[in-house]
């Protein structure tokens, strides 16, 4: 590949890869203030994980890990656990997030080594720092330790962009990145698909459309005969 | 399956072919079940889909909850093995640093090629999409008609399996009665969709698709297709019963171990096999045809992969069908004396007017569709309705600021969720908690898309030629790409962006795209859709043209290119079901010159 590359300055992997995170930034919506944070000694430091490459074996069932190495701390892990679990609690829509591996998948995606996690990475890694810097600013206490009003103190002040204030605009960012991945994350297991509603992925002997209430809802009549 | 390796080729075959997708498949199956004695070669690696699908496998049993990356462009689990944008050890160039006049070439390395995990979108060309030019002055006209395509399709089609319906709209053709499956119930956002259309005129109906809604009739189909060959009945028949009618689970994408899907390694290569008259090498990558003394084609020069050793299979006659851009690619490769400016070349035309569908889409969120009760709508693994082209008497009357048309796709948004936030953060602010959780099951499901599938008209300035300096990892000269979009294609890309805010204003929904001036701003880059086409021009003059309409190259009597390279124009109708159709004619065509010792 190095080869071509050098042969070929016109179509690089790089290009494709500045186009496949340009699509991919087109898909996602609503643009948010990215953070600027400089990578860590550490982070610059970190070894180049692979990819799983164009020829996965598909048919098996994988879990975080399988493909390229973790990279939380264990105060990393412990910090993305509570505060998956502050925006995905166990209510009446199902069970906290961290009880569902959230923070393993979590873990899995600022691992990864494509383009779209690793810019995530740059503002997940730092915005972790960030909380758990600002616990103990306040509180004395990691913020796993620390109880709900307090976690929710923190979290009122960083879940909005717009309307944090200006020493807090970073950490919002942080905030509404995590929340896109732990939801991510969440809603692609069985317990978040039945708190999302979604109903599927099952063998079924016919397709009947969609159910009389919903058709009625939508004054709409199932045109298919 | 059963396949052969380099060592085992036989001395001479009937006829060689080059691609084992849509073409190649379905000219093995045609060949092979009239007696003639075929090798296929696939530069990709053999797959079986009866081992290698992902059905039911779930975002959290998937790397990255089996979202897109660069490695898997249409996710984890999507049947695509060693291919994208990018082939390691197989690159190719732009003539261009501009984005807009660069090609996105997608290439699949696998046996079925993209067949495997295409979108199974099914739709037969009508008379004006083979006379484009005598309609509009543009472009060229195909050698053919739709009557002399018709019984093909509809072979194809009951081959392979179609669901849909007959509407009679204009140059949107009817299939016979009997033919089509049952098309699927309407999901929510499609029936909705549907009922605010007809405010503005927009015919939303059943889509046609490669899926089983029920299983083939294997006591009847197969005596319409073989009559007078009651080996080839008892074949499809067998085969026919192999595959299962859809269970209504798991996106067609990911290819379907239950065969309830087209795809060419559950379809069309089981039967060809089970003749006995065809080998398949995998692994095999095609560099040039090869040319005997008497200028007639006589084999294949092939790179096994494996061994990166040159190899050769000798045959009466040859057929190419390994995509546009690399049929085009071995057509140059293949130079020589007789043949300077590579094979079938004499007029200049080969790789010139390739041509790809216009893309462009909007997406929305529609209130009415917020909260629905949960109830199922995975269907039939993709598209159940679509638009055909609605404005063909406005177009002819000038009305419009471009010349042909498009097909609206659909989707809504209640699919298998993971990987994404369904609560799109602008709407729901600084929700966490039980409130998030409300808010991501009230807008999942509130989203709609629509999209453009349209006619690019050829130009002059969207072709492929052989770089004169870059190889890929074999030796081989790579292509190099040039692009170009005309008025039409950017007008026409507008006009959808268009039509389809109205057409979320009128469902009560708001559009969620980022708003768009010119075209430029909305149309999808060439290449990208994947459909493309030409670059070996089908015509009835051979000094205008490359093929004949029996996808004969008028300088090589027995060479035939059986992909959509031929295609003069690339109407809004997706290609396949148009390169499977005229495959078929073709092989039939060559089973007679066969017949005649004409080969």
């Amino acid at each position: 590949m190095e080869n071509s590359e050098q042969q070929n300055p016109r179509l690089s992997r790089r290009t494709v890869l500045k186009w496949f995170a340009s699509a991919a930034a087109v898909m996602q919506v609503g643009a948010l203030e990215s953070l600027n944070y400089v990578a860590s000694a550490a982070e610059a430091g970190r070894p180049a994980a692979k990819g799983y490459g164009q020829d996965p074996d598909v048919s098996q069932y994988y879990n975080p890990g399988d493909f390229w190495p973790l990279t939380f701390t264990k105060d990393e892990k412990e910090t993305t656990a509570a505060l998956a679990d502050v925006i995905l609690p166990a209510d009446q829509y199902g069970p906290a997030a961290s009880t569902v591996r959230v923070p393993d998948f979590m873990d899995e995606w600022v691992s990864a080594p494509y383009p779209v996690q690793v810019a995530d990475r740059a503002i997940i890694i730092p915005g972790l720092k960030w909380l758990a810097e600002e616990s103990q600013k306040r509180f004395k206490k990691s913020f796993a330790s620390l109880n709900d009003t307090q976690k929710r103190a923190i979290c009122d002040d960083i879940c909005w962009p717009a309307d944090a204030k200006a020493e807090f605009k970073k950490a919002a960012a942080f905030f509404v990145k995590f929340r896109d991945v732990a939801a991510g994350a969440y809603y692609g297991t069985p317990e978040g698909w039945k708190a999302v509603g979604y109903v599927g992925n099952e063998a079924l002997m016919s397709f009947d459309g969609p159910p009389k209430e919903v058709l009625d809802r939508l004054g709409v009549t199932q045109t298919v005969k | 399956m059963p396949f052969i390796t380099s060592d085992q080729v036989q001395p001479e075959y009937d006829v060689a072919i080059v691609g084992s997708g849509a073409g190649g498949g379905q000219m093995a199956y045609t060949l092979t079940q009239a007696g003639l004695k075929c090798v296929m070669l696939e530069s990709g690696r053999s797959y079986n889909p009866d081992t290698e699908t992902a059905m039911f496998q779930r975002p959290d049993q998937s790397p990255l909850m089996g979202i897109s990356t660069p490695d898997k462009f249409f996710g984890f689990s999507d049947a695509t093995v060693n291919g994208g944008w990018t082939v390691p050890g197989e690159p190719y160039t732009q003539a261009s640093d501009k984005p807009e006049e660069q090609f996105w070439w997608w290439r699949a390395r696998m046996m079925g090629g993209r067949t495997n995990h295409w979108g199974r979108i099914s739709l037969r060309n009508g008379q004006y999409d083979f006379k484009p030019y005598s309609r509009d002055g543009l472009g060229f006209d195909w050698p053919l008609n739709y009557k002399d395509v018709e019984p093909y399709y509809t072979k194809v089609e009951m081959l392979i399996g179609v669901y849909g319906t007959n509407e009679g709209l204009e140059n949107t053709p009817n299939s016979p009665k009997g033919v089509l499956l049952p098309a699927p119930k309407g999901r929510a956002s499609e029936l909705y969709t549907q009922k605010h259309g007809k405010k503005l005129g927009i015919p939303v109906i059943p889509i046609h698709r490669a899926v089983l809604t029920k299983a083939l009739d294997a006591d009847k189909i197969p005596a319409k297709l073989h009559p007078k060959n009651p080996r080839a009945q008892k074949i499809l028949a067998d085969a026919m019963r192999g595959r299962a009618a859809c269970f209504w689970a798991t996106p067609c994408v990911r290819g379907c171990n239950i065969r309830a899907n087209y795809q060419s390694t559950t379809v069309h290569l089981p039967p060809a096999l089970a003749t006995g008259n065809l080998d398949i090498l995998s692994d095999a990558h095609a560099r040039e045809i090869l040319i005997g003394k008497d200028g007639k084609a006589n084999g294949v020069l092939y790179i096994n992969k494996k061994t990166r050793k040159e190899e050769r299979v000798k045959a009466k006659a040859v057929v190419i069908a390994a995509s546009s851009g690399e049929t085009v690619r071995i057509l140059l490769n293949t130079k020589n004396a007789q043949h300077p400016n590579g094979l079938a070349n004499s007029t200049g035309l080969v790789g010139k007017y390739i041509m790809d569908t216009v893309g462009a889409s909007v997406s929305g969120h529609v209130p009415a569709l917020e909260n629905l009760p949960p109830h199922n709508e995975d269907g039939a693994g993709g598209s159940h309705f679509y638009a055909p082209w609605w404005l063909y008497k406005e177009q002819l009357k000038g009305k419009l600021n471009f010349a042909r048309g498009y097909h609206i796709e659909m989707g809504g948004s209640r699919g298998m969720p993971g990987g994404r936030n369904p609560a799109p953060s602008d709407f729901i602010k600084g929700a966490y908690g039980t409130k998030f959780k409300e808010e991501a099951r009230r807008y999942y499901g509130s989203f709609v898309g629509y999209a453009c599938r349209g006619e690019m008209i050829p130009n002059e300035g969207s072709f492929a030629e052989l770089d004169p300096k870059v190889k890929d990892d074999y030796g081989i000269p790579v292509l190099k790409w040039h692009w170009k979009w005309s008025e039409h294609e950017l007008n026409m890309a507008l006009h959808a962006s268009k039509t389809f805010g109205a057409l979320i204003e009128a469902m009560g929904g708001t559009v969620r795209s980022k708003q768009v001036k010119t075209g430029h701003d909305i149309i999808e880059p060439g290449g990208k859709i994947i459909h493309e086409v030409g670059g070996a021009l089908m015509g009835a003059d051979p000094k205008k043209s490359v093929c004949n309409s029996w996808n004969q190259t008028w300088d090589v009597k027995n060479l035939f290119l059986c992909d959509g390279t031929p295609f003069p124009s690339n109407a809004d109708k997706n290609p396949t079901l148009t390169i499977m159709a005229l495959a078929w004619r073709t092989g039939d065509y060559i089973v007679e010159q066969a017949r005649k010792g004409n080969l």
